[in-house]
């Protein structure tokens, strides 16, 4: 019988504590299935996030280095500065990027840091148990905006890979989704993007990955899903907002 | 430690740059401040000519979150800063302990607290003593008081850092970032003698993964993880204390001094001497861990201990600790930044001396 469907190699044998329908589990997978794919198992070194995913290093079977809440592009860094030729990246939560490691994010992407940001938004902070993160829409509740976002009061819905796109340092930002199939292999195709970008040497990528949380949405993991098809996706665009690598490719 | 042969005039900060380089040291994260701006300056310019690397950093949270990667990565790495940097970097000495990470970090106090002044200072004693970030856990201080002392130590610095995996930190002040002295360097490490470390994440080529981590989720795991770090503590303790002794040996009176105020101590000892007051002079090398048995073995014979500090008088309670009620305490204390000369000093401690009837 043909063999159509395996767990990748580079994911432990160990259950995921994820909850039912959260968006972590796919994700890892696909960045354990893409390293395994590049045959990149030995030279891989990731730096998980403070919030749900901090026992990431429990999933994959790779060097794996804990960094405080919002400074996985500055430990990468550091990394990266005296192993350059291994594949680093961070895999870090909206908040953590986007909010407490805004300066250390920004300025690792500005430098051309040669590593990857895996980044999960969700649009809460889920490990606390659902309060507002910068990347929370406007009207969406949360533990500590139970009245819904309000811009005037909480401030605005931040769009960080939009904004990382912009600087020079940045090769290869896109947003993605895991909400269904097809957007599932989109998603592992940007992160295998996002890791040839970076051994290339042509500077920082991030993959903003859009991934649902029934627990802290108060919602059913079918009912998350269709809300990221049906509104998430629509103040998050999906798509590439920097690719150099295919400039460059064109410039060839 | 073998050491050229050749004497050369250097800034304090270079020093301390060029000592790290010939120990090993090749990635170095900062973030500019005075006084001891000259340290980055020096290190984007050397580093560079031996094949490492420098890196601004966009903020002192940044770079010593850098730092924790290089180390974690198994490079020699240091970052070095003054007080509201060292502020700053307090998140990441946590993890730095409870990752058990070999950092290098130096800290030229100024004067605090908030933006304070430049002036020289040692109003962080506490800050580097007992750890400014959360946790339980120690750091080693090395206090030096000359510009030869500040390579000798710094060199060290490295080889403690990786023999205990902890973080060690080169406490001085502005004085000994600023100032000239000759001084004989000690000679350049064969990077290839270094160390193997068998923790560090490189890879995990041919081998089981590893994870280097400082979360310890189920109930009394965290604790045993920090019964062993006490553990680890404890043999520092015991094997790394250093200190000098200055004319202690007929001395009636103790002044105990640490790095600058230590230096401008000993000159007011030689005044008080000359004076016919039979005063000696007790420098803690290591400011953690701190020489408190030596100091309870000379409060058995000298029952006057002055406590010379440019803080508000923070060595003095580990002094108090150390020899319980053997001796009095006194306690000069001179905050804010300011560095009294030794002609100063030699009056408090005459002050004293008469005042006590010490014979």
């Amino acid at each position: 019988m043909k063999k159509v469907f395996t767990k990748t190699p580079v994911l432990k044998p160990v259950p995921f504590h994820y909850c039912p329908g959260c968006g972590h589990s796919i994700a890892h997978r696909l960045v354990a299935e893409v390293i395994d794919e590049m045959g990149m198992r030995g030279k891989a070194i990731g730096i998980p996030p403070a919030g749900c995913a901090v026992l990431a290093y429990n999933y994959f079977d790779i060097d794996m280095g804990e960094a405080p809440h919002g400074r996985g592009t500055a430990v990468a860094t550091g990394i990266k500065r005296v192993l350059p030729d291994r594949l680093v990246f961070s895999y870090q939560g909206d908040g953590d990027v986007a909010a407490i490691g805004t300066a250390e994010t920004f300025h690792s992407a500005n430098r051309g840091e040669c590593i990857t940001c895996i980044f999960i938004n969700n649009g809460v902070y889920g490990m606390t148990g659902g309060q507002m993160a910068p990347t929370t829409m406007v009207g969406q509740p949360t533990t500590t905006s139970p009245g819904g976002r309000d811009p005037k009061f909480h401030g605005h819905t931040l769009k960080f890979t939009e904004i990382l796109a912009q600087l020079p340092g940045t090769a290869y930002a896109v947003r993605t989704a895991v909400h269904k199939p097809a957007a599932i292999r989109k998603a592992k195709a940007a992160i295998r993007k996002a890791f040839e970008v970076q051994m290339a040497g042509l500077g920082f990528s991030v993959v903003e990955i859009l991934s649902p949380c029934p627990t802290n949405w108060k919602m059913t993991p079918v009912q998350a899903i269709k809300w990221i098809d049906k509104q998430v996706t629509k103040e998050f665009p999906i798509g590439v907002f920097k690719d150099l690598s295919a400039e460059k490719s064109h410039a060839d | 430690m073998k050491r050229d042969e050749e004497l050369v005039l250097m800034k304090g900060a270079h020093v301390l740059g060029e000592a790290a380089i010939r120990a090993g040291c090749r990635y170095y994260f900062g973030y500019p401040i005075t006084p001891q701006n000259e340290v980055p300056e020096y290190m984007s310019q050397r580093l560079p000519e031996v094949g490492g690397t420098f890196l601004q950093s966009e903020s002192e949270l940044a770079a010593i979150n850098m730092v924790i990667g290089a180390s974690m990565a198994g490079g020699r790495v240091m970052t070095s800063s003054s007080s509201p940097g060292i502020s700053l970097m307090q998140e990441g000495l946590s993890y730095i302990a409870g990752q058990e990470l070999s950092v290098v970090v130096s800290d030229m106090i100024r004067g605090g607290p908030g933006l304070g002044n430049v002036a020289p200072s040692q109003s962080d004693y506490f800050q580097a003593t007992r750890g400014g970030g959360h946790g339980d856990y120690r750091q080693i201080v090395l206090a030096p008081a000359s510009i030869q002392e500040l390579a000798d130590l710094t060199y060290e610095a490295f080889d403690l850092a990786d023999r205990y995996r902890m973080a060690v930190m080169i406490l001085g002040d502005g004085m000994v970032s600023q100032m000239m002295e000759p001084v004989r360097l000690p000679v350049m490490r064969d990077l290839n003698d270094l160390p193997k470390k068998d923790w560090i994440l490189d890879g995990a080529e041919g081998r089981p993964s590893r994870i280097v981590r400082s979360l310890y989720l189920d109930l009394g795991v965290l604790e045993e993880h920090n019964w062993k770090l006490v553990r680890k503590y404890e043999i520092v303790e015991r094997e790394e204390v250093r200190y000098e002794h200055f004319m202690t040996d007929d001395a009636n009176m103790l002044v105990v001094a640490f790095g600058t105020a230590a230096r401008i101590a000993k000159g007011a000892v030689k005044r008080a001497r000359r004076e016919g007051l039979n005063v000696g002079l007790f420098r803690p090398i290591t400011l953690w861990p701190f020489p408190k048995d030596e100091l309870r073995e000379l409060s058995r014979r000298i029952h006057n201990i002055l406590v010379f500090e440019f803080n508000a008088g923070q060595m003095a309670e580990d002094v108090q600790a150390a020899v319980c009620d053997q001796a009095e305490v006194i306690s000069y204390a001179r905050p804010g930044g300011t560095v009294p000369t030794a002609q100063e000093v030699a009056r408090v401690i005459a002050g004293q001396y008469y005042q006590r009837e010490i014979q």
